[in-house]
């Protein structure tokens, strides 16, 4: 099969650097601080793990990446350029699927490569089809939205992402709503196609265990307003399997911290 | 095949039950004729061309108003969604006409434009319009953001968005007031053609009250028989394929 050099060639990963962003909105008559002076910096190629409860903001910070929410204060820079959009060089996974019913498994990864310029319409459909191979969805071509599982949904909006061949892949809680074994397999595949890719991952979860078991590096939020309270290295090899006792030695860790830094009477007010 | 047949004999037993009480002579055979006088007229009148003419010309004023009226409405139904200030105003005037009876739309188009097709235009077009509109916002407002959130991380925006994602996302809400608005027009254009005689054209409306005025009851539900047919093809041939489209895509189907 003669592909794209769209696949062939060595997909890159770029640098982020978020620095000093702000970030309040209203929510009803109450404001929210979502966000108070936030900086993290990102490597080429690293997987970062974005963790706290519910309203630290961390979702908000993926926005503000993603460019589809503009920061009160403060920039954020892909390898150096500032974001003042949304990118094909940034592609989101979002919690819910967020795959457009009207078209079929293979027009929904098409969709963002239809809006690709250089690529003809035989060559935006072998990318396609390599992306649904490689979250092995290869049999589901024409299948439409609502015969998916909500594990083979979320694999699709996976390929959807990957297919304009981001340097940048943001994942918000993308895995929250699947059953515990669905999840475990798509942990697997995205260490694998991580590893394959070489993408640069920013990952929003509550859950520290799915942090833990993806993460190079985990960022632990608190809310209210949203800051970051601590970094974690994680130097597991890989692949890891989150049922591991290693793993879980380092989430008893991560999670005790986190229960430090939320105070019972900010969770209570959720 | 079998839902096909199992109608055929619903309808065929309907025709066997007027005819027994046809027989029975409870009325007068004026006020109910037997379903074979009926058939005679249809048959006479398809003979002599005044049922296809008749047929035509309604058809041609209410395909004519229709399509109007949706070329009309769907944009102004997206801009209404989109603009607060349009939703305030245009959407506000669009709630109200929609449950004004569009019936009452027929002295105000006889005294504007006199007994012309013009009138007839009219009365569709407003029996079509505002529905349109009013599903047309309504189903984007239903639309999922999430989904304009997803479109614009592929690169797409402003009118390419509203094309690609939001109409056919809110493709269900609009397929629905689409086919009220062919309930809403359908019944106006009836009103219209009983109301008032058009020498432009003799529509089945026409045929219904001189059916009246002659006391043939046989051409009054004869012609009742062809509208309620035009109405049964006009739901399988228009909409039914685009509810099946629908069903099969969104999974909505039993």
């Amino acid at each position: 099969m003669n592909l794209p050099s769209e696949i062939a060639a060595e997909a890159l990963s770029s640098k982020l650097s978020v620095q000093g962003v702000s970030k309040t909105y209203r929510s009803g008559a109450r404001r929210v601080h979502a966000l108070d002076n936030v900086s993290l910096e990102v490597g080429e190629g690293e997987f970062v793990c974005l963790v706290g409860p519910s309203g630290c903001g961390k979702s908000t910070l993926l926005s503000v990446i993603a460019g589809l929410d503009q920061a009160d204060a403060g920039q954020v820079l892909t390898d150096g350029a500032p974001v003042v959009g949304p990118g094909r060089d940034r592609m989101v996974m979002f919690q819910e699927s967020a795959l457009f019913p009207w078209l079929d498994a293979i027009g929904n990864v098409m969709f963002g490569l239809r809006l690709k310029p250089g690529l003809d319409n035989a060559e935006r459909r072998k990318v396609a089809e390599y992306y649904l191979h490689l979250v092995g969805l290869e049999k589901f071509h024409h299948a439409f939205v609502h015969e998916l599982s909500g594990g083979m949904k979320q694999r699709v909006a996976l390929a959807r992402a990957l297919a304009p061949n981001p340097r940048v892949l943001l994942m918000d809680e993308p895995f929250g709503a699947l059953d515990a074994l669905t999840r475990e397999q798509l942990y697997g595949d995205i260490q694998r196609i991580w590893q394959q890719r070489k993408k640069t991952i920013v990952f929003v979860t509550h859950n520290v265990r799915e942090a833990v078991c993806l993460g190079d590096r985990v960022v632990l939020f608190s809310p209210h307003p949203g800051r970051i309270r601590e970094q974690f290295k994680i130097d597991l090899p890989r692949p890891r399997d989150i049922n591991s006792v290693e793993l879980a030695r380092h989430a008893t860790a991560i999670t005790a911290a986190l229960k430090h830094h939320v105070r019972p009477e900010t969770e209570a007010g959720e | 095949m079998k839902r096909f047949l199992q109608a055929l004999l619903f309808f065929v037993a309907m025709g066997l039950l007027w005819e027994a009480l046809f027989r029975a002579r409870l009325w007068s055979p004026v006020l109910v004729p037997s379903p074979v006088t009926v058939g005679q007229y249809l048959w006479e009148a398809l003979r002599d061309g005044t049922l296809a003419s008749a047929i035509l010309v309604t058809l041609k004023r209410l395909l004519l108003g229709y399509v109007f009226g949706l070329a009309l409405g769907l944009p102004l139904g997206l801009l209404t969604a989109r603009f607060r200030l349009l939703a305030d105003t245009l959407g506000l005037l669009a709630l109200g006409l929609q449950a004004l009876p569009s019936v009452c739309w027929v002295p105000l188009a006889l005294l504007w434009f006199g007994q012309t097709e013009a009138a007839m235009f009219f009365v569709v077009v407003m029996g079509t319009l505002w529905s349109v509109i009013i599903a047309t916002d309504n189903g984007v407002r239903n639309v999922p953001p999430i989904y304009a959130r997803a479109a614009r991380t592929m690169g797409s925006s402003g009118l390419h968005t509203w094309l690609v994602v939001i109409l056919p996302a809110a493709l269900p809400f609009i397929v629905g007031g689409m086919k009220q608005g062919w309930a809403f027009a359908w019944r106006s254009l009836m009103a219209a053609e009983i109301y008032v005689t058009i020498l432009s054209g003799f529509g089945l409306g026409h045929l219904l009250h001189y059916g009246r005025e002659l006391n043939a009851m046989e051409q009054v539900i004869g012609i009742m028989l062809v509208l309620l047919v035009i109405g049964l093809l006009a739901d399988k041939i228009f909409f039914s394929p685009w509810e099946r489209f629908l069903h099969r895509r969104w999974g909505t189907a039993k």
